[in-house]
């Protein structure tokens, strides 16, 4: 017996989630070079220690996990021929002009992905390849979201991660196309030949590296096919040499039967812009967070985001900014729309380290609670431990104005249209944010459907 | 007739606004309603917009329907526009596109076609020399950061662009200085037609210097008082309106002591 499925025998049966993984490793016994196989033990080792979190742990308050530790997932296995049309893609991640790279339940797709010719010394590929032809130099970057503050998801997505993207871009190299990400999750039933399996959970690991003075667009699109239970656990990290340029981009638009516990960890120098944009759709339950350490003086770093609970769907963003240097600034603007019984929740801490002077911060969440039975939760927290610092943070919650319903009303706009108008309104903001063009006409779309004329009058 | 008013109430959280309004307007007509503050001018207008925080006892019949019963969508398609006192901001929707939707409810309802982007900012820009406005308010979030004489004037567009049958404008004349209100004034008078009726509000007589009305009500403490033609209004202004309210105030506000 392997030693992760020995573990998992003898150390839990705690939960399904944690026992349906257990032939993992049998299954990929012999794969892995040492180095990897220690590493996965290790972190599998943390998962066991650590335990998945409760509603004691600070950081996890509002985001309840058990639903997604009674699931007995099983891993999903990498497809021989996905049966999914280019226009299909588009249909669902939006065609965004650039090179796309297609994952299927977290296994890299050749025949669905389409790679353009890049400029020279680019790397644009799935981790699985990355890993067999540069082995053990990836190993620092991958072990490196394992701090004292790691949790049991992003733990177990070391563990059990075998592919995603790998992106890395030479110095004062510029990618003008956007990088698309798309990671598609199907238990068999509409994508893969085969008899449908359970519940699938996929692990997907991305790696960006963004090297001194290079400029490129990152977009991650998560989607499902059919209302089916399944669990995407992502891990994404991205490394800003000095002076380069990211701008980043996630579109979650999981089916609402879904899980999604995702982590997005930054690490930028001297100098380097890093803007992301998240917008959080789908899922019945899911947990995108951000973690940005700012290490290098001069660096500016922006989060956006926005998030559009309905029905019984809660979507929790946590973020992080951990200003290390000085001279940095941050700045973050969420925005969600509660509907239904939907919860929303944002949970930001930005942390002004010891001699980060001249640190410039900046802070809003605002949020619209369109029912009587939606909720909204926001913590904002400043934790500041150098002097001479700018920070500033605002929190909002509120409703739609009535005022201006009456306002739209007398003008002839019915009732509803007018509720439509004034919550795309307050959401119009995030989406001009959005500067890849075909992306925030897609997202416009997504946006527009979930309103309740499905857009007919909101449309520019 | 086109707006027939009888023994209009209207109270909110027990407090009676309206006690009983009885008005008749006909197509083509100005009617100036005047009155002291809190005489129940606004909530007037307010009411036959459709405002729902209200609750209201009585009769409206706008060309023989029975307003009351419409939701403010459907008064407004079918042709009735309040010119607010204080129009509400809202940041994130444009003037323009507001407008164009605002435009094609009110041509649905008529029967015409709707009006694409192109030949809408063709009408708006013809309208909006009426009111003397910048073509950059079109883009520009609907009153958002719009100085009261621009809130005032983008109303006004709206009138001229919608075209209504019937307009209220209330206290339209409030916080403009007198070029505002000689461009606000001159944009009314030339939507003045034979089909369309106007009700100004105003506190003050000035309004009516340059929109002249056929008749002209004083309006106290919930009711209509006294009718006449423009001359009222000079009359009002000379002597005030203390005697109305000495003359009106109901029972049951002299019983609560009011003096005034």
């Amino acid at each position: 017996m392997s030693s992760l499925a020995k573990l998992v025998v003898a150390g839990t049966t705690e939960n399904a989630l944690l026992q349906g993984l257990s032939w993992l490793e049998l299954r990929r016994n012999g794969h892995d070079p040492v180095w990897l196989k220690a590493f996965r033990h290790a972190a599998f080792q943390r998962v066991l220690e650590r335990g998945f979190p409760t509603a004691k742990d600070e950081a996890w308050k509002y985001t309840q996990v058990g639903r997604i530790l009674d699931v007995a997932f099983e891993p999903a296995e990498a497809s021989a021929s996905p049966r999914l049309s280019s226009a299909a893609i588009d249909q669902l991640a939006g065609d965004l002009g650039g090179a796309r790279l297609v994952f299927v339940n977290g296994y890299f797709s050749p025949q669905c992905s389409s790679l353009m010719t890049l400029p020279q010394g680019v790397k644009v590929e799935s981790l699985a390849s990355a890993l067999a032809e540069e082995g053990g130099s990836l190993e620092a970057f991958l072990a490196r979201p394992f701090g004292e503050q790691t949790h049991a998801f992003t733990a177990l997505n070391a563990a059990c991660a075998e592919d995603g993207a790998f992106i890395q871009i030479p110095a004062n190299t510029v990618i003008e196309e956007p990088i698309h990400l798309v990671f598609l999750s199907d238990q068999g039933t509409a994508l893969l030949a085969g008899p449908p399996a359970g519940p699938v959970v996929s692990h997907p690991r991305s790696l960006v590296l963004a090297g001194p003075g290079s400029r490129v667009t990152i977009v991650e699109t998560y989607a499902g096919i059919l209302d089916e239970v399944y669990f995407t656990n992502a891990v994404t990290e991205i490394v800003l040499e000095e002076g380069a340029a990211v701008e980043h981009y996630k579109v979650q638009n999981e089916t609402e039967t879904a899980f999604h516990i995702a982590l997005l960890d930054v690490r930028q120098e001297r100098d380097s812009q890093f803007t992301t944009h998240s917008v959080a759709l789908g899922s019945l339950l899911a947990r995108h967070e951000v973690t940005v350490k700012l290490n290098g003086s001069g660096a500016t770093t922006t989060l956006n985001g926005l998030y559009m609970p309905q029905n019984e769907q809660h979507l929790d963003n946590p973020t992080t900014i951990d200003h290390v240097a000085p001279e940095c600034t941050s700045r973050e603007l969420y925005k969600g729309v509660v509907d239904g019984r939907g919860r929303g929740v944002f949970d930001g801490r930005v942390i002004v380290r010891p001699g980060a002077m001249n640190t410039d911060s900046s802070q809003t969440n605002k949020n619209l609670l369109l029912s009587e039975s939606a909720r909204a939760n926001t913590r904002p927290q400043l934790e500041i431990f150098a002097d001479d610092v700018k920070c500033a943070h605002g929190a909002a919650v509120g409703q739609i104005n009535e005022e201006a319903v009456f306002y739209l009303r007398s003008r002839g706009i019915p009732q509803l249209a007018a509720r439509d108008l004034l919550t795309y309104a307050f959401v119009g903001e995030m989406l001009e944010l959005i500067r890849v063009e075909p992306l925030r006409s897609h997202v416009e779309k997504l946006v527009a459907l979930r309103l309740p004329t499905r857009g007919v009058g909101v449309a520019a | 007739m086109m707006l027939k008013i009888r023994n209009l109430c209207a109270s909110v959280g027990g407090k009676e606004i309206l006690r009983g309004v009885n008005l008749d307007v006909r197509a083509g007509e100005v009617h100036a309603i005047m009155g002291p503050n809190g005489s129940g001018k606004s909530t007037l207008a307010q009411v036959l917009a459709g405002r729902e925080t209200y609750d209201v006892t009585g009769e409206v019949l706008y060309e023989g329907r029975n307003l009351l019963a419409m939701p403010p969508e459907q008064r407004a398609v079918e042709g009735v526009f309040l010119a607010f006192q204080y129009p509400v901001e809202i940041p994130g929707v444009g003037n323009l596109y507001f407008l164009r939707t605002a435009l094609n409810m009110v041509r649905q309802q008529r029967g015409l076609e709707e009006l694409d982007a192109m030949d809408f900012l063709a009408l708006a820009k013809e309208r909006m020399k009426l009111v003397e406005m910048d073509q950059s308010f079109m883009n520009r979030s609907v009153n958002a950061g719009f100085s009261g004489g621009e809130t005032k004037r983008n109303e006004i567009l709206q009138m001229a662009v919608l075209e209504p049958k019937l307009a209220i404008l209330d206290e339209t004349d409030s916080g403009l200085d007198i070029d505002a209100l000689r461009i606000v004034a001159s944009g009314v008078n030339a939507l003045r037609s034979k089909e369309r009726a106007l009700v100004v509000i105003t506190h003050y007589q000035r309004l009516l210097n340059y929109i002249v009305p056929d008749r002209v009500h004083v309006m106290a403490n919930g009711r209509i008082v006294r009718s006449g033609d423009k001359h009222l209004a000079l009359e009002l202004e000379k002597n005030g309106y203390a005697d109305f309210e000495q003359d009106t105030a109901g029972g049951a506000f002299r019983a609560a002591g009011a003096t005034s």
